[in-house]
Protein backbone atom coordinates (compact mmCIF):
# COMPACT_ATOMS: atom_id res chain seq x y z
CA UNK A 1 0.00 0.00 0.00
CA UNK A 2 1.36 3.50 -0.74
CA UNK A 3 1.77 5.78 2.18
CA UNK A 4 0.43 9.28 2.14
CA UNK A 5 2.92 11.63 1.53
CA UNK A 6 2.86 13.40 5.13
CA UNK A 7 4.01 9.56 5.79
CA UNK A 8 6.29 9.31 3.56
CA UNK A 9 8.21 12.83 4.54
CA UNK A 10 7.90 11.71 8.34
CA UNK A 11 9.24 8.25 7.18
CA UNK A 12 12.39 10.23 5.51
CA UNK A 13 12.96 12.19 8.84
CA UNK A 14 13.14 9.39 10.89
CA UNK A 15 15.74 7.88 8.46
CA UNK A 16 18.08 10.89 9.01
CA UNK A 17 17.43 10.56 13.11
CA UNK A 18 18.32 7.21 12.96
CA UNK A 19 21.65 7.93 10.77
CA UNK A 20 22.60 10.55 13.08
CA UNK A 21 22.08 8.16 16.17
CA UNK A 22 24.48 5.68 14.31
CA UNK A 23 27.07 8.32 14.05
CA UNK A 24 27.10 8.39 17.47
CA UNK A 25 28.15 5.14 18.34
CA UNK A 26 31.89 3.38 18.74
CA UNK A 27 32.87 2.35 14.84
CA UNK A 28 32.82 -1.10 14.43
CA UNK A 29 36.17 -1.18 12.79
CA UNK A 30 39.41 -2.83 14.65
CA UNK A 31 42.31 -1.05 14.00
CA UNK A 32 44.48 -4.14 13.08
CA UNK A 33 48.48 -3.30 12.94
CA UNK A 34 48.26 -1.22 15.81
CA UNK A 35 45.34 -3.28 17.55
CA UNK A 36 46.39 -7.47 16.63
CA UNK A 37 42.79 -9.53 17.20
CA UNK A 38 42.83 -12.44 20.27
CA UNK A 39 42.13 -15.21 17.80
CA UNK A 40 40.55 -18.30 19.33
CA UNK A 41 42.69 -21.09 20.84
CA UNK A 42 41.47 -23.82 18.37
CA UNK A 43 42.50 -21.38 15.05
CA UNK A 44 45.03 -22.61 13.27
CA UNK A 45 48.15 -20.80 11.99
CA UNK A 46 51.49 -21.97 11.93
CA UNK A 47 53.15 -24.58 13.31
CA UNK A 48 55.08 -25.71 16.31
CA UNK A 49 56.89 -29.04 17.10
CA UNK A 50 56.63 -29.05 20.68
CA UNK A 51 58.49 -30.64 23.55
CA UNK A 52 58.13 -32.72 26.62
CA UNK A 53 58.13 -31.05 30.18
CA UNK A 54 61.82 -32.48 30.12
CA UNK A 55 62.99 -30.56 27.09
CA UNK A 56 62.69 -33.80 25.18
CA UNK A 57 61.38 -33.66 22.06
CA UNK A 58 58.08 -35.27 21.11
CA UNK A 59 58.46 -36.17 17.52
CA UNK A 60 59.43 -39.70 16.65
CA UNK A 61 60.48 -39.09 13.17
CA UNK A 62 57.25 -41.41 11.82
CA UNK A 63 56.65 -39.01 9.08
CA UNK A 64 53.00 -39.69 9.23
CA UNK A 65 51.90 -36.18 9.19
CA UNK A 66 54.27 -35.65 6.02
CA UNK A 67 52.05 -39.16 4.80
CA UNK A 68 48.52 -36.91 5.90
CA UNK A 69 49.73 -33.42 4.45
CA UNK A 70 47.64 -32.93 1.06
CA UNK A 71 49.92 -30.42 0.15
CA UNK A 72 52.93 -32.57 0.38
CA UNK A 73 54.30 -29.32 2.12
CA UNK A 74 55.93 -31.32 5.19
CA UNK A 75 59.59 -32.79 4.91
CA UNK A 76 60.81 -35.59 7.77
CA UNK A 77 64.43 -36.88 7.83
CA UNK A 78 63.98 -40.02 10.54
CA UNK A 79 66.82 -40.82 11.64
CA UNK A 80 68.24 -43.11 15.25
CA UNK A 81 68.75 -41.68 18.34
CA UNK A 82 72.24 -41.78 19.99
CA UNK A 83 71.14 -44.03 23.43
CA UNK A 84 73.48 -41.60 25.45
CA UNK A 85 72.13 -38.25 24.58
CA UNK A 86 68.70 -39.04 23.41
CA UNK A 87 66.75 -36.32 21.18
CA UNK A 88 63.79 -38.04 21.86
CA UNK A 89 61.99 -40.51 24.39
CA UNK A 90 61.89 -43.42 21.72
CA UNK A 91 64.86 -45.25 19.41
CA UNK A 92 64.22 -42.74 16.48
CA UNK A 93 63.53 -38.86 16.15
CA UNK A 94 63.66 -35.98 13.05
CA UNK A 95 66.72 -35.17 12.45
CA UNK A 96 65.45 -32.70 9.80
CA UNK A 97 62.08 -31.30 9.80
CA UNK A 98 60.78 -29.03 6.97
CA UNK A 99 57.57 -27.15 6.37
CA UNK A 100 56.68 -25.55 2.99
CA UNK A 101 54.53 -21.99 4.64
CA UNK A 102 53.92 -21.54 1.19
CA UNK A 103 52.22 -25.11 0.31
CA UNK A 104 50.62 -25.80 4.15
CA UNK A 105 46.83 -25.16 3.94
CA UNK A 106 46.18 -24.97 7.45
CA UNK A 107 44.02 -27.81 7.07
CA UNK A 108 45.61 -29.36 10.58
CA UNK A 109 45.68 -32.88 9.29
CA UNK A 110 49.21 -32.95 10.55
CA UNK A 111 48.16 -32.59 13.82
CA UNK A 112 45.43 -35.06 13.90
CA UNK A 113 47.88 -37.71 12.58
CA UNK A 114 50.76 -36.70 14.67
CA UNK A 115 50.88 -40.05 17.66
CA UNK A 116 52.90 -38.27 19.87
CA UNK A 117 51.17 -34.74 19.59
CA UNK A 118 54.12 -33.14 18.41
CA UNK A 119 53.28 -31.42 15.60
CA UNK A 120 50.43 -28.63 16.56
CA UNK A 121 48.84 -25.57 14.61
CA UNK A 122 49.58 -22.50 17.01
CA UNK A 123 47.16 -19.48 16.27
CA UNK A 124 49.94 -16.90 15.25
CA UNK A 125 49.03 -15.50 11.76
CA UNK A 126 51.03 -13.12 10.76
CA UNK A 127 53.62 -15.09 8.54
CA UNK A 128 55.08 -13.15 5.77
CA UNK A 129 58.26 -12.78 4.21
CA UNK A 130 60.33 -11.55 1.51
CA UNK A 131 61.81 -14.25 -0.21
CA UNK A 132 59.94 -18.08 -1.09
CA UNK A 133 62.83 -19.81 0.78
CA UNK A 134 62.44 -17.61 3.97
CA UNK A 135 58.82 -18.96 4.06
CA UNK A 136 60.02 -23.09 4.18
CA UNK A 137 60.41 -23.39 7.80
CA UNK A 138 63.53 -25.56 9.10
CA UNK A 139 63.35 -27.57 12.08
CA UNK A 140 65.35 -24.89 14.47
CA UNK A 141 62.54 -22.44 13.48
CA UNK A 142 59.76 -24.89 14.07
CA UNK A 143 61.13 -26.30 17.95
CA UNK A 144 59.77 -25.15 20.60
CA UNK A 145 62.08 -23.05 22.50
CA UNK A 146 61.41 -23.62 25.74
CA UNK A 147 58.82 -26.26 26.42
CA UNK A 148 55.27 -24.81 26.54
CA UNK A 149 56.26 -21.80 24.33
CA UNK A 150 53.56 -22.59 21.92
CA UNK A 151 50.91 -22.26 24.73
CA UNK A 152 50.27 -25.98 24.75
CA UNK A 153 50.49 -27.87 27.92
CA UNK A 154 53.96 -29.45 28.14
CA UNK A 155 52.49 -32.41 30.30
CA UNK A 156 49.98 -33.44 28.01
CA UNK A 157 49.93 -37.00 26.90
CA UNK A 158 49.44 -36.49 23.09
CA UNK B 1 41.50 54.88 -6.34
CA UNK B 2 44.58 52.33 -6.22
CA UNK B 3 44.22 50.95 -3.28
CA UNK B 4 41.07 49.91 -3.61
CA UNK B 5 42.05 47.84 -6.20
CA UNK B 6 44.43 46.51 -4.55
CA UNK B 7 42.09 45.92 -1.54
CA UNK B 8 39.38 44.54 -4.12
CA UNK B 9 42.55 42.10 -5.07
CA UNK B 10 43.60 40.96 -1.76
CA UNK B 11 39.96 39.99 -0.49
CA UNK B 12 39.49 37.95 -3.79
CA UNK B 13 43.03 36.05 -3.61
CA UNK B 14 42.10 35.22 0.35
CA UNK B 15 38.47 34.00 -0.88
CA UNK B 16 39.97 32.02 -3.67
CA UNK B 17 42.89 30.07 -1.39
CA UNK B 18 39.94 29.80 1.46
CA UNK B 19 37.37 28.27 -0.75
CA UNK B 20 39.99 25.94 -2.22
CA UNK B 21 41.17 24.80 0.91
CA UNK B 22 37.67 24.71 2.41
CA UNK B 23 36.70 22.28 -0.54
CA UNK B 24 39.80 19.97 -0.35
CA UNK B 25 38.81 19.26 3.61
CA UNK B 26 35.45 19.80 2.87
CA UNK B 27 36.15 15.98 0.98
CA UNK B 28 38.15 14.70 3.75
CA UNK B 29 35.40 16.04 6.01
CA UNK B 30 32.53 13.92 3.92
CA UNK B 31 34.72 11.25 4.28
CA UNK B 32 35.04 10.84 7.77
CA UNK B 33 31.23 12.05 8.39
CA UNK B 34 29.53 9.36 6.29
CA UNK B 35 32.39 6.60 7.85
CA UNK B 36 31.06 7.54 11.17
CA UNK B 37 27.80 7.35 9.98
CA UNK B 38 28.16 3.76 8.50
CA UNK B 39 30.16 2.74 11.30
CA UNK B 40 33.51 2.78 10.34
CA UNK B 41 36.70 5.13 11.06
CA UNK B 42 37.35 7.09 7.31
CA UNK B 43 40.86 8.23 6.24
CA UNK B 44 43.49 8.24 9.29
CA UNK B 45 46.14 7.27 7.97
CA UNK B 46 47.94 10.10 6.28
CA UNK B 47 49.18 12.69 8.68
CA UNK B 48 47.46 13.07 12.34
CA UNK B 49 44.18 11.58 12.05
CA UNK B 50 44.59 11.69 8.61
CA UNK B 51 44.30 15.57 8.48
CA UNK B 52 46.23 15.06 5.26
CA UNK B 53 44.76 13.10 3.56
CA UNK B 54 43.58 16.08 0.87
CA UNK B 55 46.83 17.13 0.16
CA UNK B 56 47.95 13.56 -0.71
CA UNK B 57 45.05 13.00 -2.97
CA UNK B 58 45.77 16.49 -4.55
CA UNK B 59 49.19 15.43 -5.55
CA UNK B 60 47.66 12.20 -6.62
CA UNK B 61 45.67 13.44 -9.16
CA UNK B 62 48.91 16.48 -10.20
CA UNK B 63 50.76 13.30 -10.92
CA UNK B 64 48.31 11.57 -13.12
CA UNK B 65 48.99 11.05 -16.92
CA UNK B 66 47.11 14.00 -18.66
CA UNK B 67 45.12 11.51 -21.35
CA UNK B 68 42.21 12.60 -24.01
CA UNK B 69 40.12 9.76 -25.28
CA UNK B 70 39.85 9.88 -28.89
CA UNK B 71 36.95 11.71 -31.16
CA UNK B 72 36.75 14.30 -28.23
CA UNK B 73 35.98 17.94 -29.15
CA UNK B 74 39.53 19.25 -27.83
CA UNK B 75 38.04 23.02 -26.92
CA UNK B 76 35.39 22.51 -25.38
CA UNK B 77 36.58 19.40 -23.47
CA UNK B 78 39.14 21.27 -21.91
CA UNK B 79 37.06 24.19 -20.70
CA UNK B 80 34.09 22.67 -19.23
CA UNK B 81 35.92 21.67 -15.71
CA UNK B 82 36.97 25.60 -15.98
CA UNK B 83 33.32 26.54 -16.57
CA UNK B 84 32.79 24.60 -13.35
CA UNK B 85 34.89 25.97 -11.23
CA UNK B 86 34.33 29.40 -12.12
CA UNK B 87 31.01 29.94 -11.95
CA UNK B 88 30.47 28.02 -8.39
CA UNK B 89 33.34 30.59 -7.17
CA UNK B 90 32.00 33.19 -9.05
CA UNK B 91 28.76 33.42 -6.23
CA UNK B 92 31.35 34.03 -3.30
CA UNK B 93 32.22 37.91 -4.77
CA UNK B 94 28.64 39.05 -3.26
CA UNK B 95 28.50 36.72 -0.04
CA UNK B 96 28.86 39.05 2.82
CA UNK B 97 30.71 37.51 5.82
CA UNK B 98 30.48 40.13 8.07
CA UNK B 99 29.85 43.92 8.46
CA UNK B 100 32.53 46.17 7.65
CA UNK B 101 36.09 45.80 10.12
CA UNK B 102 38.71 48.39 10.39
CA UNK B 103 42.20 47.18 9.35
CA UNK B 104 45.27 49.20 9.43
CA UNK B 105 42.62 52.22 10.22
CA UNK B 106 40.81 51.47 6.73
CA UNK B 107 37.21 50.91 7.26
CA UNK B 108 37.16 47.39 5.00
CA UNK B 109 33.76 45.71 3.78
CA UNK B 110 33.99 41.88 4.37
CA UNK B 111 32.67 41.41 0.97
CA UNK B 112 34.26 41.87 -2.37
CA UNK B 113 31.35 43.45 -4.21
CA UNK B 114 28.25 44.89 -3.06
CA UNK B 115 25.83 44.84 -6.06
CA UNK B 116 22.36 46.51 -5.86
CA UNK B 117 21.00 43.71 -8.47
CA UNK B 118 22.99 41.21 -6.39
CA UNK B 119 20.48 38.41 -5.65
CA UNK B 120 20.09 37.97 -9.40
CA UNK B 121 23.65 38.02 -10.80
CA UNK B 122 23.54 35.17 -7.95
CA UNK B 123 20.98 33.06 -9.89
CA UNK B 124 22.38 33.93 -12.78
CA UNK B 125 26.23 32.60 -12.21
CA UNK B 126 24.06 29.35 -10.56
CA UNK B 127 21.90 28.63 -13.38
CA UNK B 128 25.15 29.00 -15.80
CA UNK B 129 27.22 26.71 -13.98
CA UNK B 130 25.18 23.73 -15.99
CA UNK B 131 26.93 24.92 -19.17
CA UNK B 132 30.15 23.07 -17.29
CA UNK B 133 28.23 19.84 -16.93
CA UNK B 134 26.20 20.08 -20.38
CA UNK B 135 29.37 20.91 -22.26
CA UNK B 136 31.30 18.26 -20.68
CA UNK B 137 29.36 15.60 -21.56
CA UNK B 138 28.85 16.59 -24.92
CA UNK B 139 32.15 17.48 -25.32
CA UNK B 140 33.75 14.17 -24.14
CA UNK B 141 31.83 11.49 -26.96
CA UNK B 142 30.54 9.27 -24.58
CA UNK B 143 26.76 8.22 -24.15
CA UNK B 144 26.40 8.02 -20.86
CA UNK B 145 28.68 11.32 -20.09
CA UNK B 146 25.60 12.86 -22.48
CA UNK B 147 23.40 11.48 -21.38
CA UNK B 148 24.68 12.68 -17.52
CA UNK B 149 24.68 16.16 -19.11
CA UNK B 150 21.19 15.84 -20.44
CA UNK B 151 19.94 15.00 -17.08
CA UNK B 152 21.88 17.53 -15.34
CA UNK B 153 20.14 20.25 -18.02
CA UNK B 154 16.70 19.11 -17.59
CA UNK B 155 16.83 19.01 -13.44
CA UNK B 156 18.61 22.73 -13.50
CA UNK B 157 15.87 24.09 -15.81
CA UNK B 158 13.11 22.97 -13.55
CA UNK B 159 14.32 23.15 -10.07
CA UNK B 160 15.81 26.80 -11.17
CA UNK B 161 12.13 28.01 -10.93
CA UNK B 162 10.89 27.35 -7.41
CA UNK B 163 14.27 28.37 -6.13
CA UNK B 164 13.54 31.67 -7.79
CA UNK B 165 10.05 32.10 -7.03
CA UNK B 166 11.33 30.87 -3.09
CA UNK B 167 14.14 33.76 -2.92
CA UNK B 168 11.68 35.84 -4.83
CA UNK B 169 9.45 35.95 -1.54
CA UNK B 170 12.55 36.92 0.18
CA UNK B 171 13.19 39.97 -1.66
CA UNK B 172 9.50 41.12 -0.95
CA UNK B 173 9.73 40.57 2.91
CA UNK B 174 13.37 42.56 2.42
CA UNK B 175 12.52 45.36 0.05
CA UNK B 176 15.65 44.86 -1.42
CA UNK B 177 17.98 42.81 -3.97
CA UNK B 178 21.05 44.14 -2.12
CA UNK B 179 22.92 41.11 0.18
CA UNK B 180 23.93 43.43 2.25
CA UNK B 181 20.22 45.26 2.84
CA UNK B 182 18.77 41.65 3.01
CA UNK B 183 21.16 40.41 6.04
CA UNK B 184 20.16 43.86 7.49
CA UNK B 185 16.72 43.48 7.40
CA UNK B 186 17.24 40.10 9.44
CA UNK B 187 19.03 41.74 12.39
CA UNK B 188 15.43 40.97 14.05
CA UNK B 189 14.00 38.42 13.01
CA UNK B 190 15.70 35.77 10.71
CA UNK B 191 13.54 34.89 7.31
CA UNK B 192 13.56 31.19 8.41
CA UNK B 193 11.23 32.17 10.95
CA UNK B 194 8.88 34.62 8.99
CA UNK B 195 9.01 32.46 6.15
CA UNK B 196 9.63 28.39 6.72
CA UNK B 197 8.01 27.61 3.84
CA UNK B 198 10.31 29.40 1.16
CA UNK B 199 13.34 27.91 3.19
CA UNK B 200 12.66 24.36 2.93
CA UNK B 201 12.00 24.97 -0.95
CA UNK B 202 15.31 26.59 -1.12
CA UNK B 203 17.07 23.68 1.17
CA UNK B 204 15.79 21.19 -1.25
CA UNK B 205 16.18 22.94 -4.48
CA UNK B 206 19.99 23.54 -3.39
CA UNK B 207 20.48 20.08 -3.20
CA UNK B 208 19.15 20.01 -6.86
CA UNK B 209 21.17 22.72 -7.87
CA UNK B 210 24.29 21.01 -6.57
CA UNK B 211 23.73 17.45 -8.08
CA UNK B 212 23.80 15.82 -4.75
CA UNK B 213 21.70 12.91 -3.45
CA UNK B 214 19.23 12.71 -3.29
CA UNK B 215 19.54 14.00 -6.58
CA UNK B 216 22.15 13.38 -8.08
CA UNK B 217 21.27 11.94 -11.05
CA UNK B 218 23.60 13.13 -13.29
CA UNK B 219 26.28 11.50 -11.87
CA UNK B 220 24.59 8.18 -11.03
CA UNK B 221 27.43 5.52 -10.61
CA UNK B 222 25.23 3.07 -10.80
CA UNK B 223 23.35 3.88 -13.97
CA UNK B 224 25.92 5.90 -15.78
CA UNK B 225 29.11 5.18 -14.55
CA UNK B 226 29.71 8.71 -13.14
CA UNK B 227 27.64 10.71 -15.57
CA UNK B 228 29.62 13.30 -17.20
CA UNK B 229 33.12 13.22 -15.72
CA UNK B 230 33.13 9.41 -16.99
CA UNK B 231 36.01 10.51 -19.39
CA UNK B 232 37.75 12.86 -17.13
CA UNK B 233 41.07 12.50 -15.17
CA UNK B 234 43.79 13.92 -13.34
CA UNK B 235 43.52 17.77 -12.38
CA UNK B 236 40.41 18.07 -14.69
CA UNK B 237 38.76 15.39 -13.00
CA UNK B 238 39.48 17.41 -9.46
CA UNK B 239 38.39 20.58 -11.11
CA UNK B 240 34.98 18.80 -10.98
CA UNK B 241 35.51 17.89 -7.74
CA UNK B 242 36.24 20.71 -6.31
CA UNK B 243 33.83 22.93 -8.41
CA UNK B 244 31.31 20.79 -7.17
CA UNK B 245 32.37 21.48 -3.50
CA UNK B 246 32.58 25.18 -4.16
CA UNK B 247 29.11 24.74 -5.28
CA UNK B 248 27.69 23.05 -1.97
CA UNK B 249 29.61 26.05 -0.13
CA UNK B 250 27.94 28.53 -2.48
CA UNK B 251 24.59 27.28 -2.51
CA UNK B 252 24.92 26.76 1.68
CA UNK B 253 26.47 30.85 1.72
CA UNK B 254 23.24 31.45 -0.32
CA UNK B 255 21.14 30.01 2.17
CA UNK B 256 22.81 31.53 5.62
CA UNK B 257 22.15 35.05 3.53
CA UNK B 258 19.26 35.06 2.98
CA UNK B 259 17.52 32.80 5.53
CA UNK B 260 19.81 32.37 8.51
CA UNK B 261 20.56 36.30 9.11
CA UNK B 262 23.71 35.99 7.85
CA UNK B 263 27.09 37.45 9.61
CA UNK B 264 24.60 37.94 12.73
CA UNK B 265 24.82 36.03 15.58
CA UNK B 266 25.26 37.01 19.10
CA UNK B 267 28.17 39.46 19.58
CA UNK B 268 28.24 39.99 15.98
CA UNK B 269 31.63 38.62 15.75
CA UNK B 270 32.10 39.16 11.93
CA UNK B 271 33.76 36.09 10.28
CA UNK B 272 32.91 33.30 12.92
CA UNK B 273 28.87 33.18 12.79
CA UNK B 274 28.98 32.91 9.13
CA UNK B 275 31.28 29.97 9.08
CA UNK B 276 29.46 28.21 12.13
CA UNK B 277 26.29 28.63 10.03
CA UNK B 278 27.70 27.44 6.72
CA UNK B 279 29.42 24.45 8.67
CA UNK B 280 26.15 23.47 9.96
CA UNK B 281 24.61 23.67 6.24
CA UNK B 282 27.64 21.82 4.94
CA UNK B 283 27.36 18.62 7.88
CA UNK B 284 23.45 18.57 6.39
CA UNK B 285 24.75 17.94 2.90
CA UNK B 286 26.42 14.85 3.85
CA UNK B 287 23.84 13.40 6.70
CA UNK B 288 21.45 13.88 3.65
CA UNK B 289 23.36 11.84 1.79
CA UNK B 290 24.19 9.26 4.45
CA UNK B 291 20.71 8.19 4.61
CA UNK B 292 18.47 8.85 1.49
CA UNK B 293 18.72 6.73 -2.03
CA UNK B 294 18.66 8.50 -5.26
CA UNK B 295 15.35 9.19 -6.58
CA UNK B 296 13.68 8.00 -10.26
CA UNK B 297 13.79 10.35 -12.97
CA UNK B 298 10.56 10.67 -12.95
CA UNK B 299 9.62 11.14 -9.47
CA UNK B 300 12.28 14.20 -9.31
CA UNK B 301 10.54 15.91 -12.50
CA UNK B 302 7.02 15.47 -11.07
CA UNK B 303 8.26 16.49 -7.97
CA UNK B 304 10.13 19.25 -9.02
CA UNK B 305 7.04 20.87 -11.64
CA UNK B 306 3.39 19.03 -9.61
CA UNK B 307 4.66 19.89 -6.14
CA UNK B 308 7.62 22.45 -5.50
CA UNK B 309 6.70 24.82 -8.30
CA UNK B 310 3.08 25.09 -7.19
CA UNK B 311 3.81 25.64 -3.49
CA UNK B 312 6.47 28.47 -4.03
CA UNK B 313 3.99 30.15 -6.22
CA UNK B 314 1.12 29.98 -3.43
CA UNK B 315 3.85 30.76 -0.57
CA UNK B 316 5.16 33.72 -2.85
CA UNK B 317 1.10 35.10 -2.97
CA UNK B 318 0.83 34.28 0.47
CA UNK B 319 3.83 36.27 1.69
CA UNK B 320 2.93 39.40 -1.06
CA UNK B 321 -0.53 39.51 0.86
CA UNK B 322 1.00 39.59 4.23
CA UNK B 323 3.43 42.04 3.20
CA UNK B 324 0.63 44.24 1.00
CA UNK B 325 -1.99 43.84 4.88
CA UNK B 326 1.22 44.69 7.30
Amino acid sequence: MKKSALAQVFSMLRGLLIVFKYALKKPVTRRYPEEKPKLPIRSRGRHYLTKWEDGRERCVGCELCAIACPSQAIYVKPAQNDPDNPHSRTERYASDFQINMLRCIYCGLCEEACPTGAIILSSEFELSGYTRESLIYTKEQLNEKFPGESGRDPKREI
Amino acid sequence: MFSDFVEVLIKGIVVVAVLMGAAAYMTFCERVVLARMQLRLGPNRVGPLGLLQPIADGLKLLCKESFQPAGVETFTYWLAPGISLFTALAAFVLIPVGGTVDIFGRPVSLSIASVNAGIVFLLAFSSLAVYGIVLAGWASNNRYSLLGGMRSTAQMISYEIPMGISVMSVILSAGSLNLQDIVAAQSKAWFIWTNPVSFLIYLITAFAETNRAPFDLPEAEQELIGGYHTEYGGMKFAMFFLGEYVNILAVSAIAVTLFLGGWHGPGDIPVLWFFLKLALFVFLFMWVRATLPRLRYNQLMSFGWKVLIPVATINLIVTAYFILVY
